[in-house]
């Protein structure tokens, strides 16, 4: 059986792991393989680097740090942050990244999804969507969300480029919903349930987690295969070796590191 | 301790090559042929698709080289894939040293496709490279097509099925998962190997 995965974020800034509150005013959280090593320690079944601030400065991510993760660590992990380009993606996953993520850069080009799948396989490619709920009732994606003074409302439907993105060759799909995002009430369940519908490929939830229970009912309610999340784990408001036991406790299929 | 990595142009040899560090082995990234029959240990590495994955390998002259290989050898993921006879992926003839086929996960309710996460292994036959594996030690696996049961299967995992998880045959071995990324349990199958 495949385990559920449990994946801590780590949103990169200038070189240090940094987190805000519903995507604004970040405090510096601790070094990136410091943390990254900690994770591994507890028993994270991946991690995701965001380098944040790398698409709305219009710039890739910096290879220095990914080199440094790749080395230190022996747990898969995912490096997203401004890669326009096969070449750019080539130069991460070089420095020893497993997958990498696009999200504003595929809502700008999105052959950028199929050209990263012909030249690495869609193992390699995850498509990161950030999706808000509008006054309409309807989900849609929002760009360039590391910087809040350059977000942008796109008139694109969450769930149609949810679609889009895997007929392209999105081998994993993370969903970031922001509406529940950093205020840990609990993953959007409704908003996933319909994704899973949806979603042919390993489907990761992003957004909302502040109890242990919130990663059970992702997973048996909305049945997504990762959960992410970032602010409980750094905090140290959920441990994982608990929250594994607890899964484990629960009929959720977990890896006991 | 002489080990080399077979650079056939996967993006996951550096992954591979700090996993060795781990493990106090210095691995050469080469695709020359005589260091290639000259080491003790050669493992080829491999993300990416089976047809480029063997036009790469006829480009670089290395057919020939890895079927004439007599020591250890290792094929991990689609390294692993390369090894065995035919790949449904592309329709691709492999270097056909371990006589097994390999077939596309076929997708179902529940059942995404690639395979990507943990998944426990089951040991099959007892055998040196699976030497410390308990019952409850899982490795990370990022793959399409996979390795049907058969001869050559030391360990399995299962989604939607059994499918084989690690393979030998004579002096040639396989990982679908990925050592260099499966923690404790994988830096402990790359040592059974670099034992063997």
């Amino acid at each position: 059986m495949l385990s559920r995965r449990i994946i801590p974020c780590l949103d990169v800034r200038d070189g240090q792991v940094v987190k805000g509150v519903r995507f604004r005013d970040h405090v510096v959280m601790g070094e990136i393989v410091d943390l990254a090593l900690r994770y591994r320690d507890e028993g994270a079944d991946e991690l995701v680097f965001y380098d944040i601030t790398a698409s709305p400065e219009g710039r890739s991510v910096d290879r220095g740090w990914v080199e440094k993760v790749a080395r230190a660590i022996d747990i898969p992990f995912c490096v997203a942050g401004g890669i326009r380009s096969v070449d750019e993606a080539r130069a991460v996953l070089h420095a020893g990244a497993d997958k990498i993520s696009v999200n504003s850069p595929a809502l700008e080009r999105p052959a950028l999804i199929d050209e990263l799948a012909a030249a690495f396989g869609v193992q390699c490619v995850v498509v990161g969507i950030d999706s808000l709920r509008d006054a309409d009732g309807e989900w849609r994606v929002r760009q360039y969300t590391g910087d809040p003074a350059k977000t942008q409302a796109l008139s694109r439907r969450t769930l149609d480029w949810l679609v889009e993105a895997q007929q392209r060759g999105a081998g994993e799909i993370v969903l970031n919903c922001m509406g529940s995002d950093g205020v840990r009430r609990g993953y959007d369940l409704e908003q996933l349930s319909v994704a899973r519908a949806l979603c042919r490929v390993p489907l990761v939830a992003s957004g909302g987690a502040g109890e242990p229970e919130h990663f059970r009912d992702a997973f048996l309610e909305a049945d997504v295969d990762g959960a992410l999340a970032a602010s409980v784990f750094h905090s140290g408001a959920i441990a994982i070796p608990e929250l594994k036991r607890y899964l484990r406790g629960r009929d959720v299929t977990v890896r006991i590191a | 301790m002489d080990v080399v990595l077979v650079d056939a142009g996967g993006t996951n040899i550096g992954s591979v090559r700090y996993a060795l560090q781990r493990l106090g082995v210095d691995a050469a990234l080469t695709s020359d042929a005589a260091a290639i029959r000259g080491a003790d240990k050669v493992i080829l590495p491999g993300v990416g698709a089976a047809g480029p994955g063997m036009a790469r390998l006829r480009e670089l002259g290395l057919v020939d080289v890895l079927r004439s290989l007599e020591q250890p050898v290792l094929g991990v993921c689609l390294g692993m894939q390369l090894l065995c006879a035919r790949s449904e992926e592309g329709d691709t003839e492999c270097l056909g040293l371990i006589p097994a086929p390999v077939r596309r996960f076929t997708e179902a309710p529940g059942l995404r496709v690639p395979h990507m996460g943990w998944n426990r292994l089951s040991v099959q036959r007892p055998h040196p490279l699976l030497a410390g594996l308990g019952d409850d030690d899982q490795a990370y696996f990022v793959h399409s097509y996979a390795v049907p049961v058969g001869d050559w299967t030391l360990a399995t995992a299962d989604y939607g099925g059994a499918f084989s998880a690690v393979i030998a045959h004579g002096n040639f071995h396989g990982m679908q998962f990925h050592p260099e990324r499966s923690a404790a349990v994988g830096a402990r199958l790359l040592k059974n190997f670099l034992e063997l």
